[in-house]
């Protein structure tokens, strides 16, 4: 299968470029990173569908060879959809988030942080156990020191 | 090719066709709040009898194939409904529609009447479309459109409402959906590149005869996409971090569902497209490490939900441990763990959304007293739990043991090296499940850190000057007003429905796991597949 060597720089750049922008914080670039990375695939499945020929419509007097294949094309257009639908949400996702937050980055993942930074002691599985509470060594078990210990809230 | 069994089969597409034709229905009426719940209901209830039928047809055997749009079979696109497949599509489609009902009912105990709510059945549907059209792809590219309806629904579900918390965990969601199925798409174009076929079973006779060393690209690069989708340790941190801030019901959906599909596609990967199971070791390191890390992580967290999605990434290991063993045990126990695994998992966050719409939070720091409160609510969260941590006889335990017997069939120290680990997460997932089960359900909520207002109502009225007279009355005033406006009965019922399906996997382990081992024979002999699409000349479309 011969290729197209243009296409394979052009791909390369592209992929390049894409990878760059999506590695950002900002969600406007990472968003231009899918849509530039997104083309470059699309012109991976042309390449993919090898050297060019006669417009696919049946001819009596052409071989199979010498039509192009049309396949790819098929899924490209498909591939184009479905990143122009992803796009548009992304757009509405980041145009929402600047309206509620004023953010365009990816933020931190608040619930990370917390368990991160959080101490391994835990105050009711690692306390020690007093010796003198249990129910079971007392001659009568008392239910109203139970009861003391109020809601703290 | 027109004989009886095949009837059932021909209508597949509309499998996907249903539910699209649907969600365009539920979308018109979208300001009839009514007619829009009943077009989606009624909707998922026709796709779920007809996947029935489907099942009901290969269920002692068989692969059947439609081809769409009367194109030849390499070269027009292929459905194919096996064992497996169809198994997955009614087990969905049962998951689906009880966490729709549950959405229902609490929709309608919300009251909420407009919104961003109208977009959630048409959205939901489609989602399910997408599902099933993953299921039943017989063509690669197929199969990368079924995982983008699903993942473009999936942004809307997760995003519902665009608050703070859902915009930020839908950001890293979306992004890394996309990468992933950006891998997946270059991995078409380079597969379509060296073999010129992008049609499964044509793939899988086309792809052996290809050099080593492109097949192994091809196949790596088809396991890191289908991995991020099935969230696989290293590509499963996204997972933790953005489901736990959807609804309820989404997230209970996406659990249940969405990493399935990708375990799925990697399950056809193995068998299908690269049989012979050249990946096996590096596989089986995988999986040990998902189980591992998934567990370890949700040992760390204070949210239930967040919890449970750790759970979840930690049990996608088990799937994997299946497939990296793959022999006929193995295998067999896999489709079942799947949809083992898909039931309770689901069942468990829609408990997890009653516990936080019952006490306020899902920190279970927080939570107390939730047994007295809810004694129903209890059992709900009890039964899939130990299931889920593998108590025999429930399903859990069936599924594992199934996995371990697997593993001591194929023998090798890794393999016993992953037994010991699995055995491990087990014992982890237990540990998890009981503290929650302690810290929320038996604990009183008075000694909980911060306890929420809504926990100590019940259990407040019962002190002071009320004490004597409501002591022992369970179904006291207090209580009772507080569990029918918090805990609607329609939620209550279809979790309760689910935790039932959970153990009627259990009360009919047997026809299922010869079902499963058949399923597996299948799976292990792509024969069966090729022929199925190949063999069949004449177009079946409906």
């Amino acid at each position: 299968m011969s290729t197209n060597v243009t296409l394979l720089i052009v791909m390369g750049v592209l992929f390049a470029v894409g990878i760059y922008l999506l590695l950002e914080r900002s969600l406007t670039r990472v968003l231009l990173g899918i849509v530039v990375l997104g083309n470059g695939v699309n012109l991976l499945i042309l390449a993919s569908g090898g050297r060019r020929g006669e417009a696919p419509l049946y001819e009596a007097d052409l071989g199979a060879e010498e039509y192009s294949d049309p396949l790819p094309q098929a899924l490209i257009l498909t591939a184009i959809v479905i990143t122009f639908a992803v796009t548009a949400f992304m757009l509405g996702m980041i145009y929402r988030s600047w309206a509620i937050s004023r953010a365009d980055v990816v933020a931190d993942d608040d619930e990370d942080l917390r368990v991160s930074q959080q101490s391994t002691f835990d105050f009711e599985e690692d306390s020690p156990v007093p010796e003198d509470t249990t129910e079971f060594d007392g001659d009568e078990i008392q239910p109203d020191t139970i009861q003391e210990t109020g809601p703290r809230a | 090719m027109i004989d009886a069994p095949l009837s059932a089969v021909s209508f597949a597409p509309l499998a996907v066709a249903l539910p699209i034709f649907g969600a365009a229905l539920a979308f018109i009426m979208r300001r009839k709040r009514r007619t829009q719940i009943t077009v989606t209901i009624s909707v998922l209830v026709i796709t779920l009898c007809l996947e029935i039928w489907m099942l009901a047809t290969v269920w002692g055997g068989g692969t059947y194939a439609v081809t769409l749009g009367g194109w030849a079979p390499p070269f027009g696109i292929s459905m194919v409904v096996d064992g497996f497949s169809a198994f997955m599509l009614v087990v969905s489609s049962v998951v689906c529609l009880a966490v729709l009902l549950y959405a229902t009912s609490q929709g309608m105990a919300d009251g909420d009447e407009d919104g961003p709510v109208s977009i959630f059945h048409p959205a939901y549907l489609i989602l399910v479309a997408g599902v099933s059209n993953a299921f039943l792809a017989g063509d690669l590219f197929n199969l990368y459109v079924g995982f983008e309806i699903l993942l473009t629904a999936s942004y809307v579900l997760l995003t519902l409402g665009g608050t703070v918390a859902r915009i930020r965990a839908g950001t890293t969601y979306v992004v890394v959906s996309v990468l992933s199925s950006m891998l997946f798409l270059i991995s078409i174009g380079m597969i379509y590149a060296a073999t010129g076929t992008v049609n499964m079973a044509d793939l899988s006779l086309k792809l052996a005869e290809i050099a080593p060393g492109t097949q192994t690209v091809l196949h790596v690069m088809l396991l890191v996409a289908f991995g991020i989708k099935a969230a696989v340790f290293p590509l499963s941190f996204w997972l933790p971090d953005s489901y736990p801030t959807a609804p309820a019901p989404v997230t209970a959906v996406f659990a249940g569902l969405l990493t399935k599909v990708g375990v799925y596609a990697i399950i056809r990967t193995e068998t299908l497209l690269f049989p012979g199971n050249k990946f096996s070791t590096a596989l089986l390191v995988v999986a040990g490490l998902t189980m591992l890390v998934g567990i370890l992580g949700a040992v760390a967290q204070t949210d239930i939900k967040r919890m449970l999605s750790f759970t979840l990434t930690s049990h996608i290991g088990f799937l994997i441990f299946g497939v990296a063993v793959g022999n006929q045990l193995a295998m067999g126990a896999t489709v079942y763990y799947v949809a083992h695994h898909i039931v309770v998992q689901t069942s468990l966050f829609l408990v997890a959304g009653l516990i936080e719409r019952r006490a306020g939070t899902s920190n279970i720091d927080r939570l107390g007293s939730l047994a007295k409160l809810s004694p129903l609510l209890g059992m709900l969260f009890f039964i899939p739990a130990i299931n889920l941590g593998g108590i025999p006889p429930f399903s859990g335990f069936l599924g594992k043991l199934g996995l371990v017997q697997g593993g001591a069939e194929m023998g090798t120290p890794l393999a016993w090296v992953l037994i010991a680990v699995s055995l491990l997460t087990s014992l982890l997932t237990l540990l998890t499940i009981a503290r929650i089960w302690n810290r929320a359900f038996w604990r009183k909520a008075e000694d909980a850190v911060d306890p929420d207002p809504l926990l100590l109502v019940g259990v407040g009225a019962k002190r002071g000057a009320t004490y004597d007279i409501v002591a022992d009355e369970p179904g006291s005033k207090y209580s009772d007003r507080g569990d029918s406006a918090l805990l609607p009965k329609g939620m209550l019922a279809m979790t309760g429905a689910l935790v039932l399906v959970g153990v009627a996997l259990t009360v009919f382990a047997g026809p299922l796991f010869d079902f499963s081992d058949r399923a597996a024979e299948q799976l292990l002999n792509p024969g069966h597949y090729i022929e199925a699409v190949l063999g069949s000349t004449e177009g079946n479309s409906p």
